[in-house]
């Protein structure tokens, strides 16, 4: 069996989508919250397949989209000092801050190499000891193993001249602040198949209970979500709000517990600022005390300059479900992935470079002429 | 460095610059080489098909080929895609102080034997030496010259409503097995570079007489960024079929892992064949004599915007379009 291709098949997502049109009798809202879940909703046009009364929400689930402004800027100053190298994943490296972008910092002249994993950042810190090699560590619960696991190792091995920049965020808390919003209309959420892959299912749980929604841990194919889907709306339609997974070829209840361990061993929970959000308590990773000579914040003197976020940008308004890119006036006009106003545009996982890469349609060509 | 990738940033330079500045009718064509009506004193002696290119790739040696036999087997590729036959090549070295020469010698050998599979003739050159730090260690830039005969006419201007779209080969290898071999990635198959004359291919095609309407090797941007420029450049509306998109095994799973999308990565083997439906047949049988992935994967549809749809794996038409700059490789 080659999982991939089982899931993709179109039979199989036609059949579930017939089985969600014969389950719903009434309007419900459904968010997925991982970008990645959105990416391939829009690319498959899984939306399409399923009856008008299932309105598919998206969620802030684009690690890019939410790591916050000031963070960007403070990575932008670092990379364009003297004898430091700046190690980033790619898609963060094309995000606009306050004063341009990573990759414009490159061309300025700043040392920034684009990296697969902090491992990578770890060897090349190695290979340079007389520079101060940094890494920029975002992501969800899904990549801070490997940067914890950067952390303890270069403390192991002594290392003086490696630090990172720290902007991890956790998903339970940003399902429980979308759950306190006024405005919220979520029904039932799909959550991030690959988070629960890390750290299991069961802060989902309290959720479920607390605020009465089903929860389906889902993965990533076509069919993964119309399958989560299906259980979600069986579950909404029959009164029920339990925490299922539908990603269980990959997610064990206990999830990795390795990687937790690791996790733990060297970060702690505190606030996050979510772009376009605010700041959300207890949403985010900051390093443990044993660690923080790895802080680059700590290491490098940074004189903050005012951050600004582009007042046209309402990524914070489509990253709470609230809007979608469509209802957005610069969508496809003043913004576009080649000129983009905000993170959402620029991020692989973000809705809005989802729907102009795979939805762009004679109305948003209009729009640009 | 996004205006490098083959992409829309790209696409931007060449025509709101370049063109608009150099303004040449031959240039606006826009073409993988220009074709020149020659006239002297009164007779025709043809068309000449006239290219250039730069190498710069990292590392100097990958799986599949090296920036010698890139450098010959590209531009000389280029010239098979005007219809010409190959005939001559410039190189010109810009070599980085530092660099062993044992690494020139190889370059240098992998290029002659290049040439000699492409039948086209190294017949010039030049070579600068740039100071340490200046260069990535050899950057090598050619031109190419070629002769068109007179019965031939490709290009995308040709293309007609109904044309199939056909690939030589399964896409993507070329720029997985450099990005692996940049990255010290390696997989459990080892994955090599498509990276081959197409010259034998293309006179095949000719000498079966079928109509060759038009013919581009799918480089930097892919299959996904050549099928859009063609018919942007034709004013035609395309559709492609995802099912029908021979990608290996091993491309697909570095692919899947990495976050990228094979319709957007080079190749260096492959091109893109458009001939009226009804030499489909007869023209994959003789691609797949030099390749056994030769597939038929679209269709031009009819005037239009130049916009390309896909059909996905799971019903659905879906815009496909060229990306800003690079593919980037996901998060998580």
């Amino acid at each position: 069996m080659k999982f991939v291709d089982e899931f993709r098949a179109a039979d199989k997502a036609q059949d579930y989508a017939d089985a969600i049109a014969a389950k719903t009798t009434r309007d419900w809202s459904i968010m997925e919250v991982c970008g990645g879940q959105t990416h391939a909703i829009v690319k498959y046009g899984i939306d399409a397949l399923l009856p008008d009364a299932i309105t598919l929400i998206h969620g802030p689930g684009c690690p890019v989209c939410v790591t916050a402004a000031d963070i960007i800027d403070t990575a932008i100053a670092i990379v364009a000092m003297p004898g430091v190298i700046f190690c980033s994943f790619g898609d963060m490296a094309r995000v606009p801050s306050t004063h341009g972008s990573l990759l414009e910092a490159k061309a300025a002249g700043g040392d920034l190499r684009l990296v697969y994993s902090p491992i990578e950042a770890l060897q090349i810190a190695r290979e340079n000891p007389q520079k101060e090699v940094v890494f920029f560590a975002v992501g969800f619960e899904t990549t801070a193993p490997a940067t914890a696991m950067a952390a303890y190792r270069a403390k192991q091995e002594g290392l003086k001249n490696f630090s990172m920049l720290v902007s991890h965020v956790l998903v339970p808390p940003a399902i429980e602040a979308l759950m306190r919003t006024p405005a919220c209309r979520v029904d039932g959420f799909l959550a991030a198949g690959h988070v629960c892959t890390i750290m299991g299912w069961h802060e989902y749980q309290p959720l479920a209970d607390q605020y009465g929604v089903p929860i389906i841990v889902t993965g990533f194919e076509p069919v993964d979500i119309l399958q989560g889907i299906y259980m979600c709306v069986s579950q909404l339609e029959e009164g029920r709000t339990a925490l299922e997974n539908q990603y269980s070829r990959v997610v064990r209840p206990q999830g990795n517990v390795a990687a937790q361990e690791m996790v733990w061993r060297v970060f702690e929970v505190a606030a996050q600022e979510w772009r376009g959000i605010g700041v959300i308590p207890k949403s985010g990773l900051q390093l443990r005390e044993a660690f923080e000579d790895f802080d680059a914040e700590r290491r490098f003197t940074i004189s903050h300059r005012p951050t600004s976020d582009n007042g046209a940008c309402i990524s914070g308004e489509i990253l709470q479900g609230l809007k979608k890119p469509m209802d957005c006036p610069a969508f496809g006009k003043r913004c576009t992935p080649m000129s983009p106003l905000g993170a959402t545009m620029v991020s692989s996982e973000g809705a809005c470079a989802a729907y102009y890469q795979f939805r762009r349609d004679d109305d948003v060509d209009e729009r640009q002429n | 460095m996004a205006h490098g990738a083959g992409g829309r940033l790209s696409d931007q330079l060449i025509t709101g610059l370049f063109r608009q500045c150099f303004d040449d009718v031959e240039l606006a064509r826009g073409h993988d080489g220009a074709v020149l009506a020659l006239e002297h004193e009164g007779t025709n002696p043809g068309k000449l098909a006239f290219t250039t290119d730069s190498y710069v790739v990292n590392p100097l040696f990958f799986p599949g080929g090296d920036i010698g036999s890139l450098a010959v087997f590209g531009t000389a590729n280029d010239l098979a895609m005007c219809g010409a036959r190959p005939l001559f090549l410039s190189v010109a070295f810009i070599l980085e102080e530092g660099l062993e020469m044992a690494i020139l010698a190889r370059v240098v050998q992998s290029m002659a034997a290049a040439a000699k599979q492409a039948s086209i003739r190294i017949v010039t050159g030049d070579t600068k030496v740039v100071e340490r730090g200046h260069g990535d260690g050899i950057f090598i830039s050619t031109s190419g010259c070629g002769l068109v005969p007179d019965d031939r006419q490709v290009g995308p201007e040709n293309i007609a409503p109904g044309d199939a779209i056909l690939v030589n080969g399964d896409i993507g290898r070329h720029g997985i097995a450099v990005m692996a071999s940049r990255q010290g990635l390696s997989f459990e198959t080892p994955l090599e570079s498509d990276c081959a004359p197409l010259v034998d291919a293309v006179e095949a095609l000719f000498d079966a007489e079928l109509s060759v309407h038009c013919m581009r090797d799918m480089t930097r941007g892919g299959l996904a960024s050549t099928v859009v420029e063609i018919a942007e450049r034709a004013g035609m509306d395309a559709e492609l079929e995802e099912a029908d998109i021979p990608v290996s095994d091993s491309v697909r799973g570095a692919c899947e892992i990495l976050g990228f999308d094979p319709l957007y990565v080079a190749n260096e083997g492959r091109f893109a064949l458009y001939v009226p439906e009804t030499d489909t047949e007869a023209a994959l049988a003789i691609l797949r004599k030099h390749h056994p992935q030769a597939r038929r994967v679209g269709k031009v549809l009819g005037l239009g915007k130049g916009r390309v749809g896909m059909r996905s794996l799971i019903g659905g038409i879906r815009p496909v379009d060229m990306l800003v700059g690079d593919q980037l490789p996901r998060i998580c």
